[in-house]
C-alpha cells in the first residue's frame, strides 16, 4: 500500500485532516460516536512533535471555551463533542458566532440517529442554523478528511466559526482515505476587530448585522462547493435531495447512475440555486437525510403550496431511526430483495455491566438498603451504570442528561421526596454535578449522593476522568460537611459495611456523598497489560 | 469481485480484530473496503456486529443491504441467525458452536444450530475447542477466520501471513499460536468446501 492510502474510521479522518491542516488544539469531552477524533490525535506521533493540545476537558463548554480561546490567538482550534453535548456547549457554541473566530474554529458534532448509545436524535445542522454558521456534512471519510482543511480555510476566511456534522455510520465507518501533506501551523496572532470578542449591547449589535449581512456570503459559498453536486437524470417525474452520508445509500441502489436528477448536500446553508433548479425541472422532490427532516422543512415551509416534497413528514421515509440502505427503498419505488424471514429464535441481548465492575457491588448494596424504605426514589445519570435500570437491579427510576440525577434528586427533596437519592459517575459528576451540589449544599437539601468511582470515563473507553483524587477534596470544599462524605470499597465481601453507610447517610438530614471507588475492571486490565509489555 | 461479510458475536469476544485482519489482506490486494464498527463499553456483553464490504469497484454504501450478504461470520450461535435476513439466498453462515449463554431466555441450543444447518450453505464448528488445541481460547477469532478465509475472494496464503503480521507485535510465540490456529479453522472450512456444499 502507498503511504499516502490509511485506512480510517471516519473519526479519524477529521483528525488527521484537522492535524494536516495545521491544528494547534482540539478540545473535547469523551462521547459516543465522537470520542476516537480526540484519540486518534492523542495517538499521532505528529501531533506530538507539533504540541498539539489533546488533552481532555471536562464538559463540552469548557472545551468549545477554550478553542475560542485559542482561536482567538490566531490558533487553529477544533472542538469534538457528541450531539447531545452541543446542548452543553450551545452557550459558547451560540455566542461564538457572535464573537467570530480569529485562528480557523471547527466544532464537530456527532449525532446519533437511531439513538445507538444516546437519549436522543437531535440534528446538530438545526444548531449550524440558529447560530448562523456554515455547516458541512461529509459523505465520505475521504471528503471528511478533506472537508475539515477547507473548513478551516472558510473559518478564517468569513472569520466565523464553522460547524462540521456527522453521524454514527460516518464516524465508526473505516475506509481507504487518501491522504495529503500537513500544512503548517499559524502563528500567534491578536484579532483584527478587538470590539467584536467583547459581547456588550452595543458591540453585538453591530455585530448581529455583520453576521445576518454575511448570511449572503455562506449561502454563496455553500451554492459553488464542490460538495454540493446537482446531477441530472432523464426521469424527472422526481428530483432526489440526498444529504451526507444519505448519499451513499441512494447510490447503492443506482451503481450505474441514478435515473432521477440527484443533488448530494454536503454543504449549509442549504443551496438554493440548485433546489429551486430541481423545483423547476421535477415534479416533485424526495428529501433523503439522515436524523431530523431539516431540509425537508425548509423546503416545505409552513404553507406547503409549492413542489410536492417527500420525506419523513410524508412517511415516504421512517418518520425515526437512522437511513439504512433498505428504509429508503419503497421511496425510490424498488422491489425489496427476497431474503430470509428473522428467526423466531433469536432473543434480544442486551449490554450489561461487566461481571466483577464495582457498579454492580454499589447497586447490590443500595437495592438492600432501599428495600428498607418503600417509597426511595433514585435519580441516576449518564454512564455504565445507567444499565442499572435493566435486570437484575432495576435500580434507578431516572436518566435524563449528564448532571440530573444531583438537581433531580433535590428538586424531589424540594417537593418532600424521601430518602432522595442521586447516583452519577465521577467522570459525569466533574462534567456537570458540581454545580448542582452547590445549589443543594446552600439549601441544605435532604439528598444522599452515591458518585460510584471507577477512577475512568468508563463507558466510552475509559478516558481519564478529569476529578480522579480530588472528589472528597471537591465535595468538602463545595461544602459538604466532611464526616457526611463517606468512601467505601465496593466489593463484596465489604456488602455490610456499604449498606451501613448508606443506612447512616439517608438517615442523616442534609446533603451527604458516599464514594464506592474501585478502578473500572476493564481500564485495570489495561493498566496491568501496559506494564506487563 | 464483491464480498459483503456480516460479523457478529458478543461484545469482548474480539469480532473487531477479524475485520481488521481481512481489512488488511483487502487493502493489500488493492481493493476498495468500507467496514461499519460498533463502539462503546456499553456494548459489553450485548450483541455486536460489523459490516465489512470487500470490492473491486467502488463501495457506495456503509451498510449491507438485507438480503445482500454473501457471508455471516459469527462467535457465536444464536448471534449468527440475528442477521439471517441479511443473508443472500445462496450465503453461506460460518460459524461457532459453543453457545454464549448471558442471558435467561436463551434458545434450546440443538434448536440454533438445526437453524443454522437449515440454511444448507452453513459451516458450524467448535470454535473454542480448536483454539483451546492450538493454544489459547483466546485465539478462537483466529480460527473462525481461517474457516470463513476459503470464501472471502482473497488469497488465503496472504490472510495467513496478515495473522502473523498482526501478532507479531506481541511476540513470535504468540504469532504462531494464532497461525496454528487460523491453519485449524482453515482445514474446517476446505473440508467444508470440498463436501461441495451449494453455494
Amino acid at each position: 500500500m502507498e503511504d499516502n492510502k490509511l485506512l480510517l474510521l471516519g473519526d479519524e479522518a477529521v483528525a488527521l485532516g484537522a492535524i494536516h491542516a495545521g491544528l494547534s488544539g482540539v478540545y473535547a469531552y469523551p462521547g459516543t460516536p465522537s470520542t476516537e477524533i480526540t484519540e486518534y490525535i492523542q495517538s499521532s506521533p505528529l501531533a506530538r512533535e507539533r504540541g498539539i493540545h489533546c488533552q481532555w476537558s471536562c464538559n463540552e463548554k469548557t472545551a468549545m471555551e477554550a478553542a475560542l480561546g485559542m482561536s482567538y490567538m490566531g490558533k487553529r482550534a477544533m472542538v469534538c463533542m457528541k450531539h447531545v453535548g452541543m446542548n452543553v456547549a450551545a452557550d459558547a457554541f451560540v455566542n461564538s458566532a457572535m464573537t467570530g473566530a480569529n485562528g480557523g474554529l471547527v466544532v464537530v458534532a456527532a449525532d446519533d440517529p437511531s439513538m445507538h448509545s444516546s437519549q436522543n436524535e437531535q440534528d446538530s445542522r438545526f444548531y449550524g442554523k440558529f447560530a448562523l454558521m456554515p455547516t458541512f456534512e461529509p459523505s465520505t471519510q475521504q471528503e471528511a478528511y478533506e472537508m475539515i482543511g477547507e473548513a478551516f480555510d472558510l473559518s478564517e476566511r468569513y472569520r466565523i466559526p464553522v460547524l462540521m456534522r456527522l453521524v454514527t455510520r460516518m464516524a465508526h465507518s473505516r475506509t481507504v482515505v487518501t491522504v495529503g501533506k500537513a500544512r503548517g501551523q499559524n502563528a500567534l496572532s491578536y484579532p483584527a476587530n478587538p470590539r467584536q470578542w467583547v459581547l456588550m449591547p452595543a458591540c453585538s449589535k453591530e455585530r448581529y448585522k455583520v453576521l445576518v449581512r454575511e448570511q449572503a456570503d455562506f449561502l454563496a459559498e455553500a451554492e459553488n462547493s464542490r460538495h454540493n453536486i446537482y446531477v441530472d437524470g432523464a426521469d424527472r417525474s422526481m428530483g432526489i435531495i440526498a444529504c451526507g452520508i444519505a448519499y451513499n445509500y441512494l447510490m447503492e441502489h443506482y451503481k450505474a447512475g441514478c435515473p432521477h436528477p440527484v443533488l448530494k448536500v454536503s454543504q449549509y446553508p442549504l443551496p438554493k440555486k440548485h433546489v429551486a433548479r430541481m423545483a423547476q425541472e421535477c415534479e416533485s422532490i424526495l428529501v433523503l437525510e439522515d436524523g431530523q427532516p431539516f431540509v425537508e422543512e425548509q423546503l416545505r415551509g409552513v404553507l406547503d403550496n409549492g413542489v410536492q416534497v417527500l420525506g419523513r413528514l410524508t412517511g415516504e421515509v421512517p418518520r425515526t431511526g437512522e437511513l439504512t440502505p433498505d428504509n429508503i427503498t419503497a421511496a425510490l419505488h424498488l422491489q425489496d430483495a427476497e431474503v430470509y424471514p428473522p428467526s423466531t429464535l433469536v432473543v434480544p441481548r442486551p449490554p450489561a455491566l461487566c461481571k466483577g465492575c464495582g457498579h454492580r457491588d454499589m447497586y447490590a448494596a443500595l437495592n438492600e438498603v432501599v428495600r428498607e424504605y418503600p417509597d426511595a426514589r433514585v435519580f441516576s445519570d449518564i454512564g455504565c451504570y445507567t444499565l442499572g435500570f435493566l435486570p437484575p437491579y432495576h435500580a434507578i427510576h431516572s436518566v435524563v442528561d449528564m448532571g440530573a440525577s444531583i438537581t433531580m434528586a433535590k428538586g424531589a427533596a424540594d417537593a418532600g421526596q424521601h430518602p432522595s437519592i442521586a447516583v452519577i459517575g465521577d467522570s459525569t459528576f466533574t462534567h456537570s454535578g458540581m454545580t448542582g451540589l452547590l445549589d443543594a449544599v446552600n439549601e441544605q437539601s435532604n439528598i444522599t449522593i452515591i458518585i460510584s468511582d471507577n477512577l475512568t470515563t468508563g463507558m466510552t473507553g475509559g478516558q481519564d476522568s478529569a476529578g480522579t483524587g480530588r472528589l472528597e477534596q471537591i465535595c468538602t470544599g463545595i461544602g459538604v460537611e466532611g464526616a457526611h462524605v463517606r468512601v467505601v470499597v465496593p466489593l463484596p465481601r465489604n456488602m455490610e459495611e456499604m449498606k451501613q453507610v448508606i443506612r447512616e447517610e439517608i438517615e442523616y438530614r442534609g446533603v451527604s456523598v458516599i464514594i464506592p471507588r474501585r478502578e473500572c475492571i476493564q481500564t485495570a486490565r489495561r493498566h496491568k497489560t501496559m506494564k506487563n509489555e | 469481485m464483491t464480498t459483503d461479510i456480516i460479523l457478529s458475536g458478543v461484545g469482548g469476544q474480539g469480532i473487531l480484530s477479524i475485520a481488521t485482519v481481512i481489512g488488511a489482506a483487502a487493502l493489500r490486494e488493492g481493493l476498495f473496503i468500507k467496514q461499519a464498527e460498533v463502539h462503546g463499553m456499553s456494548q459489553r456483553g450485548g450483541d455486536v456486529q460489523s459490516n465489512l464490504r470487500i470490492s473491486s469497484e467502488p463501495i457506495a454504501s456503509d451498510l449491507i443491504p438485507l438480503g445482500q450478504a454473501d457471508l455471516v461470520i459469527s462467535l457465536e450461535p444464536m448471534e449468527v441467525l440475528r442477521y439471517l435476513p441479511y443473508l443472500k439466498k445462496d450465503g453461506r453462515l460460518i460459524t461457532n458452536s459453543t453457545p454464549f449463554v448471558n442471558i435467561d431466555n436463551y434458545p434450546d441450543p440443538q434448536e440454533v444450530i438445526a437453524a443454522i444447518q437449515a440454511t444448507g450453505h452453513a459451516v458450524v464448528l467448535d470454535v473454542d475447542t480448536l483454539a483451546k488445541e492450538a493454544g489459547s481460547a483466546r485465539a478462537a477469532n483466529m480460527v473462525l477466520l481461517g474457516a470463513a478465509s476459503p470464501f472471502l475472494g482473497l488469497e488465503v496464503s496472504k490472510m495467513e501471513e496478515g495473522v502473523r503480521q498482526v501478532f507479531l507485535r506481541k511476540g513470535e510465540a504468540v504469532a504462531d499460536m494464532n497461525v496454528k490456529a487460523f491453519r485449524a479453522g482453515l482445514e474446517q472450512g476446505m473440508a467444508n468446501l470440498a463436501h461441495g456444499m451449494p453455494g
